[in-house]
């Protein structure tokens, strides 16, 4: 290879991040603030997913008795959250067939047992926080997160009505760098901040389904080590007893 | 008491002499190098590694259910409804990640001192069968959850069997069952996964065993302990294996399982590495994801697949390469002409090839995990050049170092500079 | 002690010391292996108590509802039929229900909460085979004496309106009584206890 050809290797290399940064498409994910022991935050996460999501979203794979994980009884279970179930043992489904999800929203919406794991909750936080109305859309919604998402906004009662606009700026070196404008339409019933904390709650309880059994995971880990760590000592103790006899 | 267990082991001993022989044989009476380093483990953190996956293998099958249907829902039962069920799943994609790295490290061992050479080349031969069958084992197990990742990962290799000439199609065709990967393919994975090759594996590994221990072990020295015996005929730098090395060992595997369980129970997804977060998405046949890319320990193989451009209008010189790279290693014992055996005593140029052989499998392995978008294009115009993508083209020059490391060791082995070897091990 | 015997001592104690913690940590180890294989929260779910509408049942009418993959007779009695009981009583193995499964309060002269509802698994003690109901009338095929009741038609066993046994049947105990509690009076749970009895 040459000087001259190693040397724009090099250069190309230099500028990779920028590079990416160019290449990279999609809006800036704020940070989700998820804390799973929070148990009053994973019951209001429950409580809005069961009124607003669970008439599209099934979440197949999660049964309703285990909720009492969030510090619930099966009797406020049953009487706060199941509205489309009728034992507490029961899975969370939707009267709603894949059929006639296609139907009408174009694509089934898709089961949410698993879609903090698959998505991430920064994604979660900041999609169900920046919906804008768009005349242009079947739905008359968008997102900057999900753009054309067959999803309407269906938090928008909360949040109320708001409009994006994407001013582009290109600075003297050219790059570009896009300015995200957004401004209040109508009022909704929570303010930002308290929208922002609902929405905290839904994701929490969303990474929560994901993978209720993170929680045990932990504990049961510090126990196992501590364990382990004893059966080390003794093991090293053992082998250097042992070894005591090979002659170096 | 004592003399009731005696009589009871008399009783058996004698009906069964093997067990004793046996032991001595591969136990108490083998005679391993008393220096054996850290790179020793190994080899026995890859059999313990072996039944760990093969136990929570079979707790897994209780519950799974190898229907495209009812795939990806099983396995959340399991994650959710089945006690203890979670636990058993992550050890077993723990497992599967912990094998590999385990694996590559002890064949890393083997390049270290020579253990592929004379007379241990049928271990080593042995060692590549059982590589290739683990990559097998692995690339089925993998279809199972039937995520996005599985289908399509699973979907792009097979295509890659119908680049072949002549036979390709048809071949692709059989391995499938189907004309795209379905259900049928997942219920004939699902076979080979759990019992087929499992079962060759214990064989092969059984077969490596008893190659090595025919022979007796290589060591760090890479010299011959079996040419300085006592007057009982044991070797003067070789200790019994049981009890020194099962009590060295089982240190080692306390450590690995510690590690293990780090990252078992505080990171089991390991950021995506082990658990791949598109395989959370239940396999769609009428939706290919933005960025497929294999599990991280066939990255190496799967970069240098990417890095050759179609020839001929054809892409079966990508798919040659990639087999090459892992088929070359069979030739290894053979292509290395250096008088010594452990890197200890050779010289710069085998020290610099390995270096660089190391450095391009990680980089292979890294450029094999993202987009070849990874680090844009070159700025100048180059219309003679096929593609403008920089990581396309590291990749490039590193499948070439990769296969010069096998191809002019014959030449750089033979003309490196030796130190003398040692008559007796040393520490 | 000699420095071969302390020697000897140590290794032995490390040995044991690391043998015990090693086996403790295998057992913990096989735990969630062994636990896997009890009843998943889907066969808890599925093996969960049922309720059932008894409104609708005419008197003399049995009603077949399925519980635990078995099913469950719900038998509305006329004043006939539980005459019959006492009738009966001599001509069958078990009539105070001594060897038989069901809860105490089914314990009684009529095996239920409540006379008028007999609630039974329609299981036949002997193999498992579910029993036909044959009314009273029936004493062609039953024979004279014949009061009525269920006859199971794989080996021939008679059960009275109780769920109890004749005499003569391969049938050892009476039918089984699963747990139940009126949680109305036109409402029934069965596979569960009245809570707070």
């Amino acid at each position: 290879m040459t000087t001259g050809t190693m040397k724009k290797l090099l250069l190309a290399l230099l500028f990779a991040p920028l590079g990416v940064q160019a290449a990279a498409t999609g809006y800036k994910l704020d940070r989700a603030p998820i804390q799973l022991n929070d148990v009053v935050s994973l019951q209001a996460g429950a409580r809005t997913f069961v009124n607003y999501c669970l008439n599209c979203h099934s979440a197949q794979y999660m049964r309703y008795n285990r909720l009492t994980d969030l510090g619930l009884t099966e009797a406020q279970i049953k009487d706060n959250l199941m509205f489309a179930a009728e034992k507490v043992g029961e899975t969370m489904k939707v009267s709603m067939s894949v059929k006639d999800g296609k139907a009408w929203f174009g694509v089934p919406p898709p089961d949410l047992s698993v879609i903090a794991r698959s998505r991430g909750a920064d994604w979660l936080y900041t999609y169900l926080r920046t919906f804008y109305r768009d005349a242009k859309t079947a739905t008359g919604w968008n997102n900057t997160v999900f753009p054309n998402a067959a999803m309407p906004h269906v938090l928008w009662t909360l949040q109320g009505e708001r409009r994006l606009e994407i001013v582009p700026h290109a600075d003297n070196a050219g790059h570009v760098s896009v300015e995200y404008k957004w401004s209040q339409l109508s009022k909704g019933a929570q303010s930002a901040v308290e929208y922002d904390l609902t929405v905290r709650d839904l994701v929490n309880f969303l990474v929560y389904v994901g993978e209720p059994s993170a929680s045990s995971r932990t504990p049961i880990g510090v126990v196992v080590l501590v364990v382990l760590g004893l059966l080390f000592v003794l093991a090293y103790a053992m082998k250097r007893e042992f070894w005591k006899d090979v002659k170096h | 008491m004592a003399s009731r267990l005696m009589a009871l082991w008399e009783w058996f001993d004698s009906r069964m002499p093997s067990v004793a022989i046996e032991t001595r044989k591969h136990l108490t009476e083998y005679y391993a190098p008393k220096n054996f380093n850290f790179w020793y483990y190994f080899g026995s953190l890859a059999l313990l590694v072996l039944v760990i996956q093969i136990v929570s293998g079979i707790f897994l099958t209780m519950h799974y259910k190898p229907d495209a249907n009812l795939a990806f829902g099983s396995v959340e039962y399991i994650m959710r409804d089945v006690p203890g069920g979670w636990l058993i799943r992550y050890i077993h994609s723990t497992g599967g990640s912990a094998f590999f790295i385990v694996v590559y490290l002890h064949m890393f061992r083997g390049l270290l001192y020579g253990s592929h050479r004379e007379p241990r080349e049928l271990v080593w031969i042995f060692g590549v069968l059982i590589y290739l069958t683990l990559m097998g084992e692995a690339f089925f197990g993998y279809l199972l959850p039937w995520g996005q990742m599985s289908y399509w990962g699973a979907q792009v290799i097979v295509n890659l069997f119908g680049v072949i000439p002549f036979i390709g199609p048809d071949l692709a065709l059989w391995i499938r069952g189907d004309y795209v990967v379905s259900d049928a393919t997942l219920n004939r994975f699902f076979a080979l996964h759990v019992i087929a090759l499992p079962l060759v594996l214990l064989g092969l590994v059984m077969a490596h065993i008893l190659a090595l221990h025919d022979v007796g072990s290589n060591n760090p020295d890479g010299i011959e302990i079996k040419k300085k015996k006592d007057a009982n005929g044991r070797p003067l730098d070789g200790i019994p294996f049981h009890p020194y090395y099962t009590v060295k060992d089982i240190v080692g595997a306390v450590v690995f399982l510690a590690v293990f369980c780090v990252v078992l129970f505080f990171m089991p997804e390991l950021g995506g590495y082990f658990l791949e977060h598109n395989n959370f998405i239940p396999a769609d046949s009428l939706k290919t994801p933005e960025h497929i890319a294999p599990l991280w320990y066939f990255t190496p193989y799967y970069s240098i697949l990417r890095a050759v451009p179609p020839m001929f209008n054809s892409q079966f010189p990508g798919v040659l390469a990639m087999g090459l790279a892992v088929l070359i290693l069979f030739f290894l014992p053979w292509l290395d002409r250096s008088p010594v055996k452990s890197i200890r005593y050779r010289g710069k140029l085998y020290k610099g090839a390995l270096a660089t052989f190391v450095v391009t499998f990680v980089l292979l392995g890294y450029l094999g995990l993202k987009p070849t978008t990874l680090w844009g294009q070159f700025g100048f115009d180059a219309f003679f050049l096929d593609t403008r993508e920089i990581a396309t083209w590291v990749a490039r020059v590193a499948t070439v170092l990769y296969f010069l490391f096998f191809i002019l060791m014959p030449w750089y082995t033979a003309r490196d500079e030796v130190k003398s070897v040692p008559e007796r091990v040393t520490s | 002690m000699s420095d071969r015997q302390k020697v000897n001592k140590t290794r032995r104690t490390l040995v044991i010391a690391t043998s015990v913690v090693g086996g403790a940590a295998s057992v913990g180890a096989a735990v969630p292996f062994v636990a896997s294989m009890l009843p998943s929260e889907r066969a808890k779910a599925a093996g969960a108590p049922v309720e059932v509408d008894i409104s609708k049942l005419a008197p003399g009418e049995v009603g077949i509802f399925e519980w635990r993959g078995k099913p469950v007779w719900v038998i509305r009695r006329t004043k006939e039929m539980l005459d019959s009981l006492k009738a009966v009583a001599s001509s069958l193995t078990d009539p105070a229900s001594r060897s038989s499964i069901q809860p105490e309060y089914a314990k009684n002269e009529q095996r239920a909460i409540k006379p008028e509802f007999m609630v039974v698994e329609g299981v036949c003690t002997h193999l498992g085979c579910s029993p036909q109901l044959r009314s009273a009338d029936d004493k062609a095929e039953m024979g004279a004496d014949w009061e009525g009741g269920f006859y199971c038609a794989c080996h021939g066993s008679k059960f009275d309106f109780a769920g109890r046994v004749y005499k003569g049947s391969p049938a050892p105990t009476n039918l089984s009584v699963p747990p139940y509690a009126f949680l109305s009076d036109s409402t029934l749970i069965i596979g569960e206890d009245k809570k707070g009895a």
